[in-house]
């Protein structure tokens, strides 16, 4: 016997944000409203985080009106992982980017995203626990995050989408627990520039990153891509990632787990 | 050869690893509970293998951390395929599902494939720990009936462009 489904759909942070969940109660209003209260998390972290709305704090921070010592715990610690972000990736990641005059802003984007949605499933994941064994998935404008409780239950399955033709995938990916992270240029043009130069990476159309965290998936997809041609060792020798990566020739690789000792 | 070796071993430990992050269905430190646990998975874990490579025609003792808690016979072969191609099997570790034992295949320094060789099989629970998320390589088109997919992972897609998306359609059969 296969386990109830439902599919709940919310549109936040200018992401569709899909929520699937399986188990008994999938059906059920408890189920409907822990997910509304997953939504309304994201969204109170939207109005904390986004750069379009002025009057969220990260806003205020990048006018130079709100220290950041003085900014809301949540804010203080994405800008304490973006640190880290940069230290781990060897400053390929970068919270500091250039803004319309050059200088350079407090801009969490690229962290905020994987984080707040992690913090959500996280939550969400307890929430379900105590309904019965559910299993969850969350896609969040192309991150995925999945966990299963149950034991009846098919792994959840990830398709990595083609960049250069999104009606086709490139890869699958079956997952009980995980994360899976794209970062590319297909859905928005270029939107990720390389903190070292400014300028928009060359050498891959896009990066896949599969890990145990949405945060650190989410960091490495954007790192691996921002490295382009030198991405393939960078993922190789990050211990629990997978990765999978498609060149600007055409060219697909999959990228497992560090192995050289 | 063999810092080589414990790497693999330590690599299957973290295959373990993820096969066994445990998912507490009752407390509210989920996130908490699986890091303490996990790290309890990896330590009992430490690989206690002999491995075989035809690269060095050498038999080497692997990890030497006999502390495993758990009574699996660890005995672990490798079954060689080629100097670029290896098997390694590492310890059987508890799970929460029971005694899992992974053995993982290595090609040119990359896994490139991973099965669960001893899990629990009563009540079916051996299906969620038989594979490990190594990314399949599959040019297929994508639609909604294609390969069960449950979620497509791309460059960000906004709002505007949902609506056209495989995931819209993949939440559409499951509204």
């Amino acid at each position: 016997m296969s386990a109830e489904r439902q599919a709940f759909i919310a549109q936040i942070m200018g992401l569709p944000i899909s929520v699937h969940v399986r188990g008994p109660h999938a059906r059920g209003h408890q189920v409907a409203e822990a997910v509304d209260e997953a939504f309304a998390a994201l969204r109170l972290d939207d109005a904390v985080f986004s750069t379009w709305k002025s009057d969220s704090a990260v806003s205020r921070i990048r006018r130079g009106e709100l220290r950041l010592a003085e900014a809301p715990v949540r804010v203080r610690r994405v800008a304490a992982l973006c640190d880290e972000a940069a230290d781990r990736t060897n400053g390929s990641f970068s919270a500091w980017l250039p803004g319309p005059d050059g200088r350079r802003m407090f801009d969490p984007t690229g962290l905020v995203k994987g984080w707040a949605v992690e913090q959500a499933f996280d939550a969400l994941v307890a929430r379900l626990g105590r309904l019965g064994d559910h299993d969850l998935l969350i896609s969040a404008g192309g991150d995925v995050v999945v966990a299963c409780e149950r034991v009846d239950t098919p792994d959840w399955t990830v398709a990595v989408e083609d960049p250069r033709d999104r009606s086709r995938m490139v890869a699958t990916i079956p997952l009980r627990r995980g994360a899976v992270a794209t970062s590319g240029t297909a859905a928005r043009g270029a939107h990720i520039i390389d903190p070292a130069t400014g300028a928009a990476p060359l050498g891959l159309l896009s990066a896949t990153v599969i890990g145990p965290s949405l945060t650190w998936a989410d960091v490495y997809a954007t790192t691996a891509f921002v490295r382009g041609v030198d991405a393939a060792s960078w993922l190789s020798g990050l211990p629990e990632h997978a990765g999978v990566l498609v060149g600007e020739d055409g060219t697909i690789r999959t990228v497992s787990p560090a192995l050289v000792g | 050869m063999r810092r080589t070796i414990i790497a693999f071993m330590s690599t299957i430990s973290a295959l373990v690893l993820l096969f066994s992050y445990p998912t507490s269905t009752n407390s509210a430190v989920a996130a908490a509970t699986s890091t303490s646990a996990g790290t309890a998975s990896a330590a009992s874990a430490t690989a206690r293998s002999s491995t075989t490579t035809s690269a060095s025609a050498a038999t080497t003792s692997g990890g030497t951390d006999p502390t495993t808690d758990s009574a699996a016979d660890a005995a672990a072969d490798p079954a060689v395929t080629s100097s670029a191609s290896a098997t390694y099997t590492g310890d059987a570790v508890n799970t929460r599902w029971g005694l899992v034992q992974v053995q993982i295949t290595v090609e040119n320094g990359a896994i490139t494939d991973s099965q669960a060789i001893q899990y629990p099989t009563e009540n079916g629970k051996d299906r969620q720990i038989n594979s490990y998320a190594v990314p399949q390589l599959n040019q297929e088109t994508l639609s909604a009936q294609s390969s069960s997919i449950d979620a497509v992972s791309g460059a960000t897609v906004t709002s505007d462009g949902y609506i056209e998306s495989l995931q819209s359609a993949i939440d559409q059969a499951n509204l």
